[in-house]
């Protein structure tokens, strides 16, 4: 599901266009790990040439299993790493140039935490926005409303080594805001959290664009946070972006709409198939009784299909329509399934 | 479609201030200071070994003082042991850095504006202060031993302690980004430290004098601990125009420097 159908509010589109303002732009952005293997120098390509751009108020997932090049890709647009080659501006700064400028500017959230254990909450989310240059009151002040906005009331000074799963990953989050920074990065944000604290913290994450207006810059190898969070997803594999658009259009574009039909006589298929066909399907795929195909958008191929079909005196048994996946994408796109590599 | 970002899509709502070093040291130091603290069992232990060491050592040396060339044994004996403390406590510093770079911290810290050399100096700060409380209280338990030194001698001897302190805490710290790992750091740290303290004449002087074979005197020559200890022992002994004063001092600037460039490469660079 789509978020932006999902709750009803269509994010202003008009507006998009107008003050269309890249906050991250990267070209060709590779990098190249320099390894030993025995006594051979081997060389391994993590990212091989990214280009990328994302508008403020955007939230993009970046979508890719593990080892395709999504981490080392955030590690260098958030200048903990240098590229090998090529170039990325962040929030208006070179990553490679002016990295304490970027560095100013967004917030980011790792997948391996940001806090000690033996440490108290509210401290440590204090110190951080000392280290951002921001005064105690303003850290303080700013920690709490995070704490409040994030459902971690009366955990401020408790330690993080007594939280949940979900609470210490939303302690994170606050670290990565406490400087009110206009960008995110989420790397793999609910990755190891049951089900239910995923739920919650895709409230959180799609809260930070929809309430404070912020871009939201996140990486994640689950096809579902993909399709519910993200306006946009950039599919990477092995080191390249294959893809990007919006989770329907990817979903429409690569793959169309399965519409699957049982008949009542199998001798029938060939001219189900056929029908199906006028009605602009792939090449229909036929096993005994049933034959399916993928169209465009199914919706407006249906009511000229069944009639069709009725005038040759097709006799249908069951039609279903499957909407197509993000894993049908990314098996479109890679040749290989997501879930697979999971 | 490439556009420039607005002032307003990179300016955050809480406006900023640029940090700086002394500023982000103090905030680092501050939050480890914080820690030690509520934990102190690592600080006791520290203070510990060297007290045992003064308590079931020393008296074995005593009687030696005239033999090994020593007037006062607790005034060559105490100068060792503070050197000790400043290798030994300061070498196993790095291990908490492991458990915090496993935890995320020193990657969130490093992804802030604050100076990278602050993140390690904050660090060593805290080492240092650790070091300097316990080598105060060496000092004046030792003085109930029979220790006997001028207060310039002292503050010379503990200031080259300190220093010395900042050298291998900032090398741990190095040591222990560049490993990961408690695996190899320990028995690296093992393998490096005994040497140090058995060449070092930190217990029991390496000299003709003492009757050590030339082989070791010459392969003592080369560990620059030695000078250093000499130099603390010099200092108690109020004879600051010595050679080995001099050296020791050299020695542990020069060290001082190495570890802390080494230190901050560590933490500037990308895989930490």
């Amino acid at each position: 599901m789509n978020r932006r159908t999902d709750n009803g509010t269509l994010w202003p589109v008009a507006a998009r266009w107008e003050d269309l303002v890249a906050i991250i732009e990267a070209r060709a952005l590779a990098r190249t790990f320099t390894g030993r293997k025995g006594r051979e120098k081997t060389e391994v390509v993590a990212v091989a040439g990214v280009d990328l751009s994302v508008d403020e108020g955007e939230i993009v997932g970046f979508l890719g299993p593990n080892g395709a090049g999504k981490t080392t890709t955030l590690r260098m647009l958030t200048t903990l790493l240098r590229p090998t080659s090529g170039t990325a501006t962040v929030a208006g700064f070179d990553v490679a140039r002016d990295p304490v400028e970027v560095r100013q500017r967004i917030g980011y959230v790792s997948q391996s935490g940001s806090t000690s254990p033996e440490a108290r909450a509210g401290e440590e989310v204090v110190d951080h926005g000392l280290l951002y240059g921001i005064s105690k009151a303003q850290a303080e002040a700013r920690g709490r409303e995070l704490f409040e906005q994030l459902d971690l009331d009366g955990l401020w000074e408790r330690q993080p080594k007594a939280m949940s799963g979900g609470q210490r990953r939303r302690l994170d989050i606050a670290m990565g805001l406490v400087h009110d920074p206009s960008l995110v990065f989420l790397d793999e944000p609910t990755t190891g959290l049951d089900p239910q604290a995923r739920a919650n913290l895709w409230e959180h994450i799609a809260d930070l664009r929809d309430k404070r207006g912020r871009t939201v810059f996140l990486t994640t190898h689950y096809l579902d946070e993909a399709d519910a969070l993200c306006d946009r997803i950039l599919v990477i594999d092995q080191g390249m972006i294959v893809a990007s658009n919006t989770p329907d259009a990817l979903k429409r574009e690569v793959s169309g709409d399965l519409i699957m039909l049982e008949l009542v006589d199998p001798s029938r298929a060939g001219d189900a198939a056929e029908r199906l066909k006028a009605a602009g399907s792939t090449e229909p795929e036929i096993d005994g009784a049933s034959v399916q195909a993928r169209v465009p958008g199914a919706g407006s191929v249906l009511a000229g299909l069944l009639r069709s079909l009725d005038s040759v005196g097709v006799e249908l048994a069951s039609i279903d329509v499957r909407r197509p996946t993000l894993d049908d994408v990314f098996l479109t796109v890679t040749g290989r399934s997501l879930r697979e590599g999971a | 479609m490439t556009t420039t970002p607005t002032a307003s899509a990179v300016t955050t709502a809480t406006g900023k201030r640029r940090s700086s070093f002394w500023h982000d040291t103090f905030v680092i130091f501050r939050r480890q200071f914080r820690l030690a603290v509520r934990n102190p069992a690592w600080v006791i232990i520290g203070l510990l070994q060297p007290v045992l060491y003064l308590v079931l050592f020393g008296p074995l040396l005593e009687p030696l003082a005239g033999a090994i060339g020593a007037e006062n044994a607790y005034t060559f004996f105490v100068p060792g042991l503070l050197v000790q403390l400043g290798i030994f406590g300061a070498f196993f510093a790095g291990f908490s850095l492991i458990s915090e770079w496993r935890s995320g911290v020193v990657e969130a810290e490093r992804v802030t504006p604050a100076s990278r050399t602050a993140l390690l100096v904050g660090r060593v700060l805290r080492d240092v202060v650790q070091l300097f409380v316990q080598g105060v209280v060496l000092i004046v338990l030792s003085f109930a031993f029979g220790l006997r030194a001028s207060p310039g001698g002292l503050l010379l001897g503990l200031l080259i302690v300190v220093l010395l302190g900042v050298a291998c805490a900032s090398a741990s710290n190095a040591l222990a980004l560049t490993t990961k790992s408690e695996d190899v750091m320990a028995p690296l740290i093992n393998s490096i430290a005994l040497p140090v303290l058995l060449l070092s004449g930190i217990l029991l002087p390496i000299s003709a004098r003492s009757g050590a074979p030339d082989w070791l005197v010459t392969l003592s020559d080369f560990m620059p601990t030695k000078y250093i200890v000499n130099a603390v022992r010099d200092a108690f002994a109020s004879d600051f125009t010595t050679a080995n004063v001099l050296w020791g001092v050299l020695w542990t600037i020069g060290l001082t420097a190495l570890a802390v460039w080494a230190g901050t490469r560590t933490f500037r660079r990308e895989n930490s």
